[in-house]
């Protein structure tokens, strides 16, 4: 098997450039690559664009590399619940290009299929349109939407294997196998690394050939964001 | 006049047995506290969930575990995991049976305004683009008219659109309504209390309305 594990998320992000564009899995704070994250402020890269379903909130998540000012572009389809990134939006430090969300997973999966572009339905007669191309098919029309071209993907799973097999838990699974699917270079931090042999094939949700890089995360803090629960009676 | 969980009840009765069903946030989410017993219905949330249920009793959050909203949720028998496309490809696929989800502004060729307001931060229209573009049966839960006493059921709507087209039904605090084909709002029950003619000067839009119109059953 091929050895894909990195010593840390330092080590794994290390030529992450200023400029590039990344791609972050996770819905809201629910399977965010928290080791990555950090390791991103640590070493200070600016003018990243990003794309990620949402912009974490203020001290945590993605929220982190925007106090430090390290985001040029968001590309999300959620962003509230987050006052700097709303200051950065209105004194015009920070860009933001907001697309359906079903429209941005699809555009991940078609950089991981190999397609070119997909059509959807979303955003039709709607300003998300304007400048797109449309095509009728039987008789519904469809923008054409591009995949997307990220130099990195960072995405968080359960356990792995040095091969860069991965396997999800619970709806932290979110967008992360479809951005594994879609980075140039995919990085992958999971809570438990296991050897080959110890994931069952058939339970593997993302194929190592997908990852290029993977290291056993540490630490995770698992932030809740809406805590709701129903009484014992 | 209905409340919140009035609307969530009302929209409960067109949940039929052996549905899929997609919740948006607000009103629509109190809908699965009124789903008729006896029937079996499957929530999707659209974060990658099929079979979604009640939230969990206090110490057994999952931060792994949670609705379209953010909210820790538990599963059920038979609950399922997938990944966000393949959650918006059985939305795309029209898998989905039923979509209920809140409104700004509806008009009366279908039109939905729901997730910006020019001037105002805008946060993202997250899924609402792909359900109410791909849905075959959509239900809006909505206020019939702003804090400011104006109608949201409009001729057209004035804030930048959601979707076209594609809205059938719509509940309100005083009614529920069908958009019809051609165009227009038609009067299908009033909320109890409430007035025909009450509901003709809340509804700015063309309104076909019966003075015989029923007043809605709630239990």
């Amino acid at each position: 098997m091929i050895n894909k594990v990195v010593a840390g998320a330092d080590e794994a992000i290390s030529d992450i450039k200023n400029g590039s564009t990344l791609m972050l899995g996770g819905f809201g704070l629910c399977g965010i690559p928290e080791n990555c994250i950090a390791a991103l402020v640590r070493k200070g890269v600016k003018e990243l664009t990003c794309i990620s379903n949402n912009a974490g909130v203020d001290d945590f998540g993605i929220g982190l590399m925007l106090q430090q000012h390290q985001v040029k572009k968001m590309i999300s389809s959620y962003v509230g619940e987050n006052a700097e990134f709303e200051r950065q939006l209105l004194s015009g430090e920070l860009e933001v290009e907001l697309i359906p969300q079903g429209t941005l997973a699809t555009r991940c999966m078609a950089a991981g299929y190999g397609m070119p572009a997909i059509f959807t339905p979303a955003g039709v007669g709607t300003e998300v349109a304007e400048g797109k191309e449309t095509r009728n098919f039987n008789g519904k029309d469809y923008l054409m939407e591009y995949a997307f071209d990220a130099d990195f993907a960072l995405v968080k799973a359960w356990k792995g294997d040095t091969a860069g097999n991965l396997i999800f838990r619970s709806t932290s699974r979110n967008f992360n196998p479809v951005m594994a699917m879609a980075g140039k270079i995919t990085i992958a931090e999971v809570e438990e690394l296991v050897e080959p042999g110890a994931l069952d094939p058939d339970h593997i949700h993302t194929p190592g050939v997908y990852v290029h890089r993977i290291f056993q995360g540490d630490n995770y803090e698992k932030r809740i964001e809406q805590r709701t629960v129903r009484p014992r009676n | 006049m209905l409340d919140k969980n009035g609307i969530a009840k009302r929209i409960a009765k067109e949940i039929k047995d052996g549905y899929y069903v997609n919740l948006g946030i607000g009103i629509p989410t109190l809908v699965a506290n009124f789903i008729p017993q006896g029937i079996n219905v499957v929530l999707q949330s659209e974060n990658g969930l099929l079979g979604m249920g009640p939230f969990p009793f206090e110490g057994e959050e999952d931060a792994d575990l949670i609705n379209a909203g953010k909210q820790t949720i538990t599963t059920l028998p038979g609950s399922s995991i997938f990944d966000s496309a393949m959650s918006f490809g059985m939305i795309r696929s029209q898998k989905i049976d039923l979509t209920i989800l809140g409104a700004m502004e509806v008009s009366e060729n279908g039109d939905i305004a729901n997730w910006k307001i020019p001037g105002k931060m805008v946060k993202g229209m997250g899924g609402a683009m792909d359900l109410v573009a791909s849905a075959k049966n959509i239900i809006v839960a909505m206020q019939h008219v702003n804090k400011a006493g104006e109608s949201k059921l409009l001729p057209k709507c004035s804030l930048p659109l959601t979707g076209v087209n594609c809205i059938r039904k719509v509940v309100t605090e005083l009614a529920v309504l069908d958009i019809l084909p051609e165009g227009g709002f038609r009067l299908v029950e009033r909320a109890p209390g409430v007035s025909v003619d009450y509901i003709k000067q809340a509804t700015a839009g063309k309104l076909f309305a019966n003075d015989n119109a029923p007043e809605m059953i709630l239990d």
